[in-house]
């Protein structure tokens, strides 16, 4: 066979790899707005006094839009868009898409804010807030960690997303101060240099609990006169004392 | 002689490797998972009766070369299936959302049965073939494992673990090897049966045996950090110790530190136990100020409260509470911790780092048990501070809901309070649960052991702070006056801590910098010194009555009401709620009933058309009843006993090896004793010189008699004899159990020796149920403790003997 017989073939071949990528990207599509579904779903039924029944749309939009099963390995991959955490090496693991919305949700965050992320892990939560803010620097201290996020990053084109391998204890000096910070970095307490990094008015949000497992969130709160009150949300909706209040 | 000697063999291993498997799982996953997996391991046994109805006669008829050949199986296997086990990539954290994880967790089972399969043949095979010697033979195997649980103890102290595995190994195949030499013409088997038993448990590659924690504990996590490494290893029984140095990213462990704290904690090293549990041992060049930010925690406040107190450290790990107490003046400090290498490690190894804390002025460290250190001290400090040495993510996982803690039981409380100083402070640190159990329940328990010790107000001796994961509890000797309440609300204020409690408080001071949904704690406290108590702790969700000597289980939360609410609700969002030790527990036990009721009732499904007549001659249902009566009966006394001579003999391990050395010898030595009325006389023969009862019942009467006692009188005694020296309290221990363990021994070979002159057959038979007994006995040992306390469990264990003389009697 010549090689002119072989280019209609190699096109048709291209135009159904074409086609098939097409597809998949809208079953991904058709997945990730069942997964904000689910989400929603929860939100609704764990709504409590300080747990919120409806999240931010601009949150659920941007849960919508970010390819979750291209951020994390690929044996996990089919579960990517389940509502449960997954592990993404190094004994790593990113929240279930709940967990997620609703500390994105609780930050406040609008389009001209400045955001701070300590412990990168698989860059979703970055690329979650890469949608609804101007920057987002993220840290973390696995540095393999570190360069696969960047990577796969850069190559979704979140590119106001700047990945940093190193330690979060000090924060990002030249970056600061934020108008929201994330932390997912297990400690026994919290880095005080990233609470000053926090504009007052802004809020830091910590989950707390074991792998897989986040127990409650941490909302850190510093208001305009810079004091900072601490509240510790349960992301269930549950009071321990039978009949409740 | 040399089978006698097999079994002997073949038991210490059995036995050995049992107690090996626990700890080497305890290192790659969690105590409770290693708990489970190796209950439902232990099944091979029950299953090794299972298969010898099936295949007795033929293993009968060659049976030097059966029991060699499973013998050396294990020998094999107790490494080999070891290897492919940790290959298996199972990750318990995720069963709850991966189904996946649930096949390679019957793959862990079934890996890791199979040795126990093997020696569950052997025995078997062994009673079934030589009826006549069954009560000598179950000796053999009772003493074997008496033996096996000293050896390991004693090989964990020079080895490490998976080096005492290749000793198994080695075991297994000399009693192979032993097996082999019994009533055989020729003697070369047994001998190249020895050459590979010297030779082939060292050929074992390393890398295939090493356990490694699993990617999430925190050793793992520790070691993905840049530049960090583990300097040093100790290995021991009561723990595998990894020090890490992390010179990039400092540790800085400083749990529950005030948000207000500007200072960064000195250079540390962590110490992971079994891959978890960090403590860190500090840098300290005997200048105070670089330790500051120790005064930034909430365990801190008892020094707010008191002049330079003589100090009593309870659980002093790497000694950070010993700084503590060293920052603030304190003018003596005796530190207590239980592992004789971590504190070998903070004195010497790493001694200069740590400033020789150890060997400072003033300060004196112990190893002990902290409630026998404290019981048998005969002193009294000014502050007796408990540190907080289990990690966060163990307590909020809450893997420790399983296991037992006699630090803080109401009896605890009352010791220490006893040996604090009027005006003196007694004061215990947890980590804080959102919502909170742990210091709902402290709080409960030391309202109970002040009422005990018959204060009328406890009250006014009582404070509770909280950072945003800590809290801590100041139980003082004594009212708490003005000046103290003020100086506790300065310190709160100065440090962003909310109060929870403190003599006069009201509700609008609390809940302030760290807020909760409500003021939970403030609450609780209300209703704890109320008279709405008991509604109190039935009305709150999760199980926060005080926990008691008889049910040690303070790490339990879980009420079985709370499950319903939390499957209700959408996703798994709930599942935080629960505990996964208490969850592990409860699984463990439906999984092993259910597994025993397919082993136990195969045979006979499967053996109908040919034992069936034979059967219903001996009453199937009464054979079930009694060797399932005994199976349970033996653990229940033997497990709640230990707890009970834990407490008394102090340290847990060493007290364990002794006790259980001493019940399964003793055990042993009744069932060889049993024989003699077999001999005598064949089926119902009465003991001559005893009058017309069977052996039976003089058995069960004696346990009956002795467990009966023990129970009305070791707390007192126990209380009156704790500060005897520990060769003293050894002797009294042993002196205690061999009465009863002796007549414990009897009613299995009994039952047995009956069985086998009148079914033969059926003897696998019985030696499945009792199997399949032993495993669920632990298991519901612990689970009926859990609900009902120990004394429950013995008492059950009387009725199960009853029940079984019952069903032998006719």
């Amino acid at each position: 066979m010549s090689r002119l017989h072989s280019l209609p073939v190699v096109a048709a071949a291209l135009a159904l790899f074409a086609l098939g990528e097409a597809a998949a990207g809208g079953e991904r599509a058709a997945q990730r707005d069942r997964m904000v579904r689910v989400i929603e779903a929860i939100a609704e039924s764990v709504a409590n006094g300080s747990v919120p029944r409806l999240l931010d749309a601009d949150v659920l939009e941007a849960m919508r839009k970010v390819p979750r099963h291209a951020l994390v390995p690929k044996d996990v991959r089919p579960y990517s868009y389940e509502d449960r955490p997954l592990p993404i090496g190094y004994g790593q693991t990113i929240s279930q898409p709940y967990i997620v919305a609703l500390m994105t949700h609780l930050l406040e965050v609008d389009a001209g804010d400045v955001v701070l992320e300590v412990g990168t892990g698989s860059g979703y939560q970055a690329a979650v807030l890469s949608e609804l803010v101007r920057d987002v620097y993220t840290i973390e201290i696995v540095e393999p960690l570190a360069d696969r996020a960047s990577e796969d990053l850069r190559r979704l084109g979140y590119d106001n997303v700047t990945v940093r391998a190193g330690d979060g204890y000090y924060g990002w000096e030249e970056h600061a101060p934020f108008d929201g910070i994330v932390v997912t970095a297990a400690a026994s307490y919290i880095p005080p240099p990233l609470i000053d990094q926090l504009r007052p008015g802004a809020k830091m949000v910590i989950p707390v609990g074991a792998s897989f497992l986040v127990q409650h969130l941490m909302l850190v709160e510093k208001d305009a006169a810079g004091e900072v009150t601490t509240t510790l949300l349960l992301p269930v909706r549950f009071v321990p004392l039978r009949g409740g209040h | 002689m040399s089978l006698l000697a097999a079994v002997f063999a073949l038991s210490t291993a059995a036995i050995a490797y049992e107690i090996l498997l626990t700890r080497l799982f305890s290192i790659v996953l969690w105590h409770h998972f290693a708990f489970m997996i190796i209950s439902l391991a232990l099944l091979g046994i029950g299953a090794s009766g299972t298969f010898l109805c099936f295949a007795r006669r033929r293993l009968e008829s060659r049976f030097a070369l059966s029991f060699a050949g499973f013998a050396a199986g294990f020998g094999v296997l107790s490494v080999g299936s070891f290897a492919l086990a940790l290959r298996v990539p199972f990750n318990p954290l995720e069963v709850v959302w991966d189904l996946r994880q649930q096949l390679y967790l019957l793959q862990v089972y079934l890996l890791l049965a199979v040795p126990f399969f093997c020696t569950g043949t052997c025995i078997g095979l062994a009673l079934s073939r030589f009826g006549t010697r069954i009560g000598a033979i179950y000796r053999s195997d009772l003493l074997g494992a008496g033996a096996g649980a000293l050896l390991v103890v004693a090989a964990l102290y020079r080895l490490a673990p998976q080096d005492c595995l290749r000793l198994v190994s080695g075991l297994g195949l000399v009693a192979a090897a032993l097996g082999a030499l019994h009533g055989a013409p020729r003697r070369w088997p047994a001998a190249a049966l020895a050459v590979v038993a010297l030779t082939l448990p060292f050929a074992w590659p390393d890398a295939w045996i090493t356990p490694r924690p699993s990617p999430y504990k925190g050793l793992s996590l520790a070691l993905n950090v840049p530049e960090a490494r583990v300097v040093a290893e100790r290995s021991g029984p009561l723990g595998w110790l990894a020090v890490v140095e992390s010179p990039k990213v400092p540790f800085r462990h400083a749990p529950g530190l005030s948000l207000r704290a500007r200072q960064e904690p000195p250079e540390q090293l962590g110490v992971f136990t079994d891959g978890g549990g960090l403590t860190a041992i500090t840098r300290f060049r005997g200048d105070l100020g670089p330790l500051a930010y120790l005064d930034q925690q909430t365990a801190a406040l008892p020094f707010h409260l008191l002049e330079r107190p003589r100090t009593l450290v309870l659980g002093s790990g790497g000694g950070a509470d010993v700084l503590l107490a060293l920052l603030h003046g304190a003018q003596a400090v005796d530190a207590v911790e239980i592992n004789p290498q971590l504190v070998e490690l903070v004195r010497s190894d790493y001694g200069d780092f740590a400033g020789r804390l150890y060997e400072h002025e003033g300060v004196a460290v112990h190893v002990a048990e902290a409630r026998s250190f404290v019981a048998g001290s005969g002193r009294d400090w000014d502050l007796i501070h408990v540190a907080l040495l289990d990690s966060f993510s163990a307590a909020a996982a809450g893997v420790l809901s399983l296991s037992e803690s006699t630090l803080y039981t109401v009896e605890a409380l009352e010791s220490y309070l006893d040996h604090v100083a009027p005006g003196g402070v007694l004061a215990i640190t947890r980590w804080l649960k959102v919502p909170p159990r742990d210091s709902v329940k402290l709080f409960a328990t030391a309202v109970l052991a002040l009422e005990r010790s018959g204060v009328e107000a406890p009250g006014d001796r009582l404070a509770l702070i909280r950072s945003w994961n800590t809290a801590t509890l100041v139980v003082k000797n004594g009212r708490l006056g003005p000046g103290e309440v003020a100086a506790l609300r300065a310190f709160a204020e100065e440090r962003g801590f909310d109060l929870a409690y403190y003599p006069g408080i009201g509700r609008d001071e609390t809940n302030r910098y760290t807020r909760l949904a409500e003021p939970y704690l403030f609450e609780a406290s209300a209703a704890i010194l109320g008279p709405e108590r008991h509604r109190f702790f039935d009305d709150y969700k999760f199980h926060v009555q005080p926990a008691t000597d008889d049910s040690p289980y303070f790490f339990r939360f879980f009420k079985w009401r709370l499950l319903p609410e939390v499957l209700a609700m959408t996703g798994r969002s709930g599942v935080t709620l629960l505990e996964g030790g208490y969850l592990v527990l409860a699984a463990t036990a439906i999984q092993a009933a259910a597994l025993s009721a397919v082993i136990v009732l195969l045979p006979l499904w499967w053996l109908r058309p040919t034992a069936a007549a034979r059967m219903r001659e001996v009453r199937r249902g009464r054979l079930v009843v009694y060797f399932f009566a005994l199976g349970l009966g033996f653990l229940f006394i033997e497990i709640a006993f230990i707890q009970r001579f834990v407490l008394f003999l102090g340290h847990p391990l060493f007290a364990i090896a002794v006790v259980l050395a001493a019940f399964l010898g003793f055990a042993g030595l009744g069932s060889g004793f049993s024989a003699r009325f077999a001999e005598r006389a064949t089926g119902e023969a009465a003991a001559p010189g005893l009058g017309p009862l069977p052996p039976i019942a003089l058995a069960v009467a004696g346990i009956i008699l002795f467990a009966g006692a023990y129970l009305a009188l070791l707390p007192s005694l126990f209380q009156e004899l704790i500060p005897q020296p520990t060769p003293v309290k050894v002797i009294v221990s042993i002196a205690l159990i061999a009465p009863l363990a002796f007549c414990m021994g009897m009613p299995f070979p009994l039952g047995l020796r009956r069985v086998s002159t009148q079914a033969p057959a059926l003897v696998p038979w019985a030696w499945a149920v009792n199997g399949c007994a032993s495993v669920l006995s632990v298991v519901l040992a612990s689970l009926l403790a859990t609900h009902f306390g120990f004394t429950f469990v013995v008492a059950s264990a009387m009725g199960l003997y009853v029940l079984a003389a019952a069903a032998f009697w006719r």
